[in-house]
């Protein structure tokens, strides 16, 4: 197991140097950005803009300005906002978390709906559930999450007055996990709506895979009940195609948050990102890009890492 | 060559027998024809303001009523389907012209191509699109152009992947060997040989593309980055509806673009699906 979690952070490396390469070299042609702000100011010569520009590395060439900012980013130092003048990475690791934490609750509605869907309709083949399952699958496919975003503030917040508009906890109160709750709930459910479809299709055809397996029949003829057949027979074995694609759609999810932490005003990541965007604060916008993109890594690593456990196969090749 | 023919027939019989899919390319037809055709005989256009009838509600003089600037929500609702549309189709044909060529040659050619165009994909896979999307147009400014050629753009790894996967498969087969044993050049092997072989499942994901670039480009009007007022799109209608009062009193304004988005997108997924199951009956999974 431990030369496995081994490779796997080792395959992690190169593509993380990757990330970092690209995101710096879109920056670094974007920018100047940091002069430019000095060249409008009257009060300062083109001299001094000069000394500065020496000061901060800015003349020196691309690769000794990259291992730089490498060398300094490795160190937790991603410099400084140009809105606020805050370090960038305590402002990233402030909007962090609840972009994590959406992102989690997205994905346990998500599977909380998809998995009795998926399972029954699989069992149930051309059924009720297979029906309906299908109407959730097309729906959450094809509705984008601001949309559905903006129904459910409509209904549930504007017409109903059952639960707050937005942010993270009620304004001027303690911050109670049951005011977090009812402020997670609609998001969360936005967000996890967007994966249902596939992962229902995902869970469905790979349980009808499994089921047509000798080992299912043999279970079955031992005189198993049938619910032990499809939990610890069917399902277990069912699942490693669904966490792998768990897996790919974390980076989809984290990227949907950025709409919908908009829509609900979620102090996460996304709605710093789009701050940073409208007051081109370049340092934030690199480093939002740069978080979520390792957070991702992380993710992958993870379900890699669930992955091994639910095939003892993987691990041990 | 009758051969083709009759296979060809019977894909359309297959894919007729869907009716979701049949329903959906209809709409399709429908929504095209509509936004292409309409808005030129409608009395508004999308940017003119009537200053007499803000935040009007639906009326005789405007069927879907006008938004918070006095513009007329049918026109924009129109205007805005052109929009989608466009950036839908155009930036997936600049994902398929970049991405087809790139997984096809790291395939066929493999060695030090291939290793760079498949690290490559792996590291535009792990940056979340919509943010690098976001980080992009914050850079080169919103604007139709920019929201289209960076979707685009960023929308070639799927069908890199796609296409790498296939010929890895096709490759080794005899009648490549074949092909390479009496002296064919390379350009006629790919062509000829591959392609034929490849193309049919690069339109399934073709058709689910653009589904996912419309989805793109309205979330990213919606989020005041992507197509610019007055230019109308269904996602920059939305934007204008995060109010409370709007949510609450002016329904016309955000629920028709909105539904229409839904319905398009809908319309994408129906005929995709149908095209997959038509195309391969053993990997359908309805």
């Amino acid at each position: 197991m431990k030369k496995y979690i081994l490779k796997r952070l080792l395959i992690a490396i190169p593509t993380f140097l990757g990330i970092t390469l690209l995101v710096f070299a879109l920056c670094y042609n974007a920018s100047g950005s940091p002069l430019e702000l000095l060249l409008s100011d009257p009060n300062i010569s083109e001299v001094e803009v000069a000394r500065r520009a020496e000061e901060l590395g800015l003349n020196e060439p691309f690769h000794i300005q990259y291992i730089s900012w490498m060398k300094n980013f490795l160190g937790g130092n991603l410099g400084y906002s140009y809105r606020t003048g805050g370090a960038v990475m305590d402002m990233l690791m402030e909007a962090l978390w609840p972009t994590v934490l959406l992102t989690l609750s997205a994905v346990l509605v998500a599977c909380l709906i998809s998995f009795p869907l998926g399972v029954q309709s699989a069992r149930h083949q051309n059924g009720i559930w297979d029906t309906i399952s299908s109407v959730f699958s097309f729906l959450s496919t094809s509705t984008p999450s601001f949309f559905l975003g903006l129904v459910f503030l409509s209904i549930f917040s504007v017409q109903m007055g059952l639960l707050p508009i937005g942010g993270m906890y009620d304004t001027g109160k303690a911050e109670t996990l049951s005011s977090l709750l009812r402020h997670l709930f609609m998001p969360a459910c936005v967000l996890g709506s967007t994966m249902v479809g596939s992962l229902i299709q995902y869970i469905r055809s790979s349980m009808l895979e499994v089921m047509r397996e000798d080992y299912v029949r043999t279970a079955r003829s031992k005189g198993l009940k049938e619910r032990i057949v499809v939990t610890k027979h069917i399902l277990r074995n069912s699942l490693i195609p669904v966490v792998t694609y768990l897996g790919m759609e974390i980076p989809l999810l984290m990227g949907g948050a950025v709409v919908t932490e908009q829509v609900f005003s979620w102090p996460g990541l996304g709605n710093l990102m789009l701050k940073s965007i409208s007051s081109r604060d370049y340092p934030v916008i690199m480093g939002v890009t740069i978080i979520t993109a390792v957070a991702v890594l992380v993710f992958n690593l993870l379900t890699d890492l669930v992955y091994g456990v639910l095939d003892p196969r993987i691990r041990h090749n | 060559m009758s051969q083709k023919r009759t296979e060809r027939l019977n894909f359309i019989k297959r894919f007729c027998k869907n009716k979701l899919a049949v329903i959906g390319l209809v709409l399709l037809v429908l929504i095209t024809v509509t936004v292409l055709v309409v808005p030129p005989l409608l009395p508004y256009d999308e940017a003119e303001i009537d200053v007499v009838a803000f935040s009007a509600a639906p009326s005789a003089q405007h069927l879907l009523g006008t938004d918070t600037t006095g513009r007329d929500v049918l026109a924009r609702l129109l205007y805005g389907g052109r929009v989608s549309l466009f950036v839908g189709v155009v930036s997936t044909l600049i994902s398929v012209v970049i991405g087809i060529p790139l997984g096809l040659l790291a395939a066929f050619y493999r060695g030090w191509f291939e290793t760079l165009v498949m690290r490559a994909t792996d590291i535009f896979m792990t940056i979340p699109s919509t943010i690098l999307i976001l980080f992009l147009v914050s850079m080169f400014g919103p604007s139709i152009v920019t929201v289209t050629v960076v979707i685009g753009v960023l929308g070639w790894t799927k069908f890199a992947r796609q296409i790498y996967g296939t010929v890895l498969s096709v490759r080794e087969k005899d009648y490549i060997e074949g092909g390479k044993a009496i002296g064919q050049r390379d350009s006629v092997i790919i062509t000829r040989y591959i392609l034929p072989n490849a193309i049919a499942p690069i339109f399934i994901s073709i058709t689910f593309r653009i589904a996912s670039a419309i989805i793109l480009e309205s979330s990213l009007s919606f989020l005041g980055l992507g197509v610019q007022m007055p230019a109308a799109s269904w996602g920059n209608m939305l934007y204008n509806a995060q109010s409370i009062s709007i949510l609450k009193s002016c329904q016309w304004m955000w629920l028709p673009p909105g539904l229409a988005l839904m319905v398009t997108i809908l319309s994408i997924n129906f005929v995709g699906n149908g095209l997959r199951d038509a195309l391969d009956p053993k990997t359908s999974i309805r």
